[in-house]
């Protein structure tokens, strides 16, 4: 009957959506797993010009240190070059963007929901064009201003500075999150004498969890990969991870170290297994809460 | 909400925004209108390790003195907008004036760096929107058909392009894609054509980088489908399978009207994102090929020894203005969906 | 010739080393030095921060971008670095903007040691101390040169006709190599191979560009000529890229910087037998000319202005110090350094020889990095073949006469 035609189509659709899948992974994770696997190489081997199978056998790795892998790289990064420094500055600019960029966010986003007025509108759209600005012309802007402030090369600018960046995306997300909360929750609290704000803290932030971690996840991302910003307002010894990997790359007359760097970006991914491996759940969950109305 | 409780909740945040992007929209807009004064030069000696030579130097205090008078140099209206490094009317007109063909026309207009960035830029746009949609909705279908138990792990791996930093990310690729490399080697190998690289001719380079925009940005509109695929109530899909619709219909008919929401959403973002592409053609060296008006933006800044502020802000005014365009439709639809709220 | 004076009389003096560099205790001041990101830099600042004791600070930012910020990092006052490393090209906005501190005072009372080809004096005025210097110039592989019997090539036609026997000979397809990529590095095998030809960049006391002649189409044809026998990539060829490439030993003629000398002489990472055949000579020239078609290039430190003096002579101490014998002896081969007591080694032979056979130095103008600009901007075109020479110059004049204008030079 029908259900056997319907089982009949599933079948067939298994086999193509499992394919798909796996050629889906294969092409999302392939670059990666090659990356892992040539940290453990010399550079000669992992970028070689003469065939690229010595990356997989290791021929020069052999030649150079006696064994098919290595952890050169990973010691200049992490023991020569002292690259934990650049772990632990990352580690700070990330926490506190995270964390301001979310109280900033869920306040504004929340009024942004619940007002009705044209005006929300309009501060939504503007920080559309906010948002269009090329990173690089507002960096370049800021530069002056810090110098003379003497606030410049130090994380807290920084922070304050990706925190602001990422603001219109923040709203955005938030907001449409927001609207998915029934407006009765928090106003039939203010009806029983509550003001607005204890409103949003006894009976709002309880059931925003899911969307506020699902957005946090974005403004992780976007402080743990910056380069744009944090490449031009650091100064050396509180640069934070991705501006230093760039500077093993190398100078216009210098080579550098370009396994140091890709050992560098082998070992920043690892905080990123376990973050999105933990946080899995509730990006899904969120994002379902959130902007599906949006 | 009242005005004064929706003000102090937003203060903030519009704070923030305020000073760290409205303010430097406004000044890098008001410096696009101005140009850098007239330098007054002397012609001075200049000795080195290698040898004495007479050349011209700034003369520092006459400058001092001019720029004293007017800090932000002199107004130039809207001529930085319209030189031969933005909008360049003057040399679009002489290429219609003179050119016979359409065709020699466009070549003449490819020419100018912002309409070659321009050119590439639109492209660029245009096809890695779609194809990050479509293939976003693919692969989260794909992966809500699967076991529970796999389900956890392919969620993460599918994660990957997108939280790999794009600086490194690329930099991998251009490597697997150079000619000795894992990908270039193989292509040589398929097409049987030795001389075959991804790097040398521009049609492959450009695919190249749609490629990776592609690969790169498809996680972020995956994750946010999965989601949303999630809500879809099931007892619709099962009210539409009795009513004899097939996977296909109840995914034409149920589920992608029920995403049109985040379709708005994605598009929105992607638009944007992809109109301002950069990362890509500074990691592929790809600059002698296609540009883009963020790489404009990034040579009038960074590539040589003299930043020239006022043509990086123009471009970006431009950029700006170019983003508002492109973002209308989404946006007409937006304000549509505000009002009926609001009613 | 004052370069290669340096080097032979570096021996004799390292014996007879100056009193002025050891002192070194610095007690009070602050001492903030910005530089580019690279070892030979790092081990004069270094050096320079061994001065601190009591009260006094020394510290150093390397980065790779610094010259994204020099400008505005020492524009207030006090400004936020007292001394920036600088090269001939990066000195230039510095100066433009008047930011840096005649030394003149500071050499007289600390500095007396200082040979005067050291001091970089602009209008009779010193506002650099320079230590090191660099060149492009040729890398070549002797065995590949033996294989098809040719000796060094000491034109650049002679370098066209040698890889292109070596190719005829089948033992590489693309046997020359040199540092092409489309951005800064493209622009300066521009301003290489036209001073080699000898031509003018601007009309003689002004600012207007003149490159769009004779020399400036020989130079275009030559580019062309040298890039067919390169890898199609040549747009993406830096020293990043050629400097592993000629470790597998796929290159046998390549220009490159000299400060890459050491680590291809080294042979670390690279396959057997390319090292010991690598040869490091002049540059060539070009055209029937004289004058190597290279650039010279120096580096040195400055002071900047919007500092107290007491810092300033900090600073000039400490920099002294990075720069003293000291550091020199530890560090003889990360560079070429101009101080008398370097021993040139082999990987200076190439420098030596460009500086030698009277390459000029890049010239120092205030607007010659909006001409480099525009050129690395126009000039794929022309080399992919695209466009006519005549037009590629008229765009790169083009080009740079927008910028010039928005600039204020035109």
């Amino acid at each position: 009957m029908s259900t056997s035609v319907a089982d009949r189509r599933s079948r067939g659709l298994i086999w193509f959506t499992t394919s798909f899948v796996v050629l889906w992974i294969f092409i999302a994770a392939g670059p990666f797993i090659w990356t892992v696997w040539g940290s453990f190489k010399v550079q000669p081997d992992f970028f070689s010009k003469t065939d690229w199978r010595n990356a997989l056998y290791g021929v020069m790795t052999t030649a150079q240190t006696g064994s098919a892998f290595t952890g050169d790289g990973y010691y200049g990064a992490w023991v020569e070059q002292a690259f934990w420094r650049n772990t632990i500055n990352t580690g700070i600019v990330v926490f506190f963007t995270v964390v301001i960029s979310l109280t900033l966010g869920t306040l504004g986003g929340y009024a942004l929901a619940r007002s009705g007025f044209r005006y929300a509108f309009w501060l939504l759209m503007a920080g559309l064009v906010f948002r269009a600005m090329p990173h690089i012309t507002l960096v370049s802007g800021y530069l002056l201003p810090f110098f003379e402030w003497n606030v410049w090369g130090k994380l807290s600018t920084t922070i304050i500075v990706l925190v602001a960046i990422n603001q219109p995306f923040t709203l955005w997300m938030l907001h449409s999150f927001f609207l998915n909360i029934p407006k009765d929750m928090d106003e039939s609290a203010m009806v029983d004498g509550c003001t607005r704000f204890q409103a949003f803290r006894h009976v709002i932030i309880p059931v925003m969890w899911p969307g506020v971690i699902t957005t946090g996840l974005f403004s992780f991302l976007l402080a743990y990969n910056d380069f744009a910003v944090t490449a031009v307002l650091l100064s050396s010894e509180n640069q934070t991870m991705v501006p230093r990997i760039n500077s093993f790359l190398g100078t216009v007359r210098e080579t550098g170290d370009v396994m140091f760097a890709v050992a560098a970006v082998v070992s920043s991914m690892i905080p990123l297994f376990f973050l999105v491996l933990f946080f899995q759940r509730q990006i899904v969950s969120g994002l379902t809460a959130g902007a599906v109305k949006g | 909400m009242k005005h004064r409780t929706f003000f102090w909740f937003i203060l903030p945040s519009l704070a923030a925004m305020f000073f760290f992007i409205a303010l430097p929209i406004v000044s890098v807009a008001v410096q696009s209108l101005f140009v850098e004064h007239e330098q007054i030069m002397t012609e001075v000696e200049n000795c080195g390790p290698f040898k004495c030579e007479t050349v011209l130097q700034v003369d520092n205090e006459a400058t001092a003195a001019l720029r004293e008078e007017a800090p932000l140099g002199r107004f130039n209206g809207l001529g930085t907008y319209t030189n031969r490094k933005h909008l360049a009317f003057e040399q679009v007109g002489v290429a219609w004036n003179e050119t016979e063909t359409f065709g020699e026309f466009m070549s003449e207009l490819i020419n100018l760096p912002f309409y070659k960035a321009l050119f590439f830029t639109l492209t660029y746009t245009a096809v890695v929107t779609p194809f990050v949609i479509f293939l976003g909705l693919g692969v989260a279908l794909a992966v809500n058909t699967l076991p529970r138990a796999v389900k956890g792990p392919t969620i993460f791996v599918s994660l990957l392009p997108m939280i790999v930093t794009p600086l490194i990310g690329a930099l991998i690729l251009f490597w697997m894609v150079d000619a000795d490399g894992i990908i270039g080697a193989t292509l040589q190998k398929i097409f049987n054509d030795p001389n075959l690289s991804l790097k040398a001719s521009t049609p492959l380079t450009w695919m190249m980088l749609i490629v990776y925009g592609i690969w790169s940005s498809t996680p972020f509109s995956f994750i946010v489908f999965y989601a949303g695929l999630q809500t879809v109530p099931k007892e619709t899909l099962e009210a539409a399978k009795i009513d004899g619709a097939s996977r296909w219909q109840s995914i034409r008919y149920v589920v992608v009207p029920y995403m049109m929401p985040l379709v708005v959403f994605i598009t929105l973002m992607q638009l944007m994102d992809n109109f301002r592409v950069f990362e890509p053609i500074i990691s592929f060296s790809a600059s002698a090929k296609a540009t883009s008006l963020s790489w404009i933006i990034f040579n009038d800044l960074r590539g040589g020894d003299i930043q020239l502020f006022g043509s990086a802000g123009a471009t970006s005014i431009l950029t700006i203005l170019g983003v508002a365009i492109l973002l209308t439709p989404v946006l007409i639809r937006t304000w549509r969906d505000f009002n009926r709220k609001r009613a | 010739m004052t370069l290669m004076k340096s080097f032979a009389a570096g021996a004799v003096a390292a014996l007879m080393a100056t009193a002025a560099y050891a002192e070194c205790e610095i007690s009070s001041g602050n001492v903030n030095v910005l530089a580019n990101d690279f070892p030979a830099l790092k081990a004069i600042t270094g050096t320079a921060a061994e001065c601190a004791s009591g009260g006094a600070t020394i510290s150093a930012n390397h980065n790779k971008d610094f010259r994204n910020i020099t400008v505005q990092a020492l524009t207030p006052n006090p400004a936020e670095y007292t001394s920036v490393i600088v090269a001939n090209s990066s000195i230039v906005p510095l100066l433009n903007e008047g930011l840096l501190r005649p030394l003149d005072d500071l050499v007289a009372k600390h500095g007396q040691g200082i040979p005067k080809n050291q001091l970089i004096t602009i209008d009779g005025k010193i506002m650099a101390i320079a230590f090191m210097a660099n060149a492009q110039h040729l890398f070549l592989r002797q065995d590949v040169l033996d294989q098809v019997g040719k000796s060094a090539p000491a034109s650049w036609e002679e370098v066209v006709e040698t890889a292109q026997a070596i190719k005829d000979a089948g033992i590489m397809d693309h046997p020359f190599a040199f540092l092409s990529m489309s951005d800064w590095n493209l622009g300066e095998e521009f301003v290489n191979m036209y001073l080699g030809h000898g031509g003018e960049f601007f009309k003689p006391g002004t600012a207007e560009p003149a490159i769009n002649n004779e020399q400036g189409i020989a130079t275009l044809n030559m580019l062309k000529e040298l890039v067919a026998l390169s890898n199609p990539d040549f747009l993406t060829y830096n020293t990043a890229t050629v400097v592993p490439i000629w470790k597998s030993g796929d290159i046998a003629i390549a220009q490159l910087w000299g400060s890459s000398g050491g680590e291809l002489l080294s042979g670390e990472g690279a396959e057997e037998g390319v090292a010991e055949n690598t040869v490091l000579v002049g540059a060539p020239t070009v055209a029937g000319g004289s004058t190597p078609a290279s650039s010279l290039w120096w580096d040195g430190f400055t002071i900047a202005k919007n500092i107290s003096d007491e810092d300033a002579e900090a600073t000039f101490l400490a920099m002294m110090h990075g720069t003293s014998e000291k550091m020199v002896t530890a560090n003889n081969d990360a560079a070429v350094w101009l101080m008398e007591s370097y021993v040139p080694g082999p990987a200076a032979a190439g420098v030596a020889a460009t500086a030698t056979a009277g390459a000029e130095p890049y010239p120092m103008l205030p607007y010659m990095g909006l001409l480099h600009q525009a050129v690395f901007e126009e000039l794929p075109d022309f080399l992919q073949g695209n466009e006519s020479a005549e037009k590629t110059l008229a765009d790169i004049e083009a080009a740079y006469t927008a910028a010039a204008k928005e600039a204020g030079y035109l």
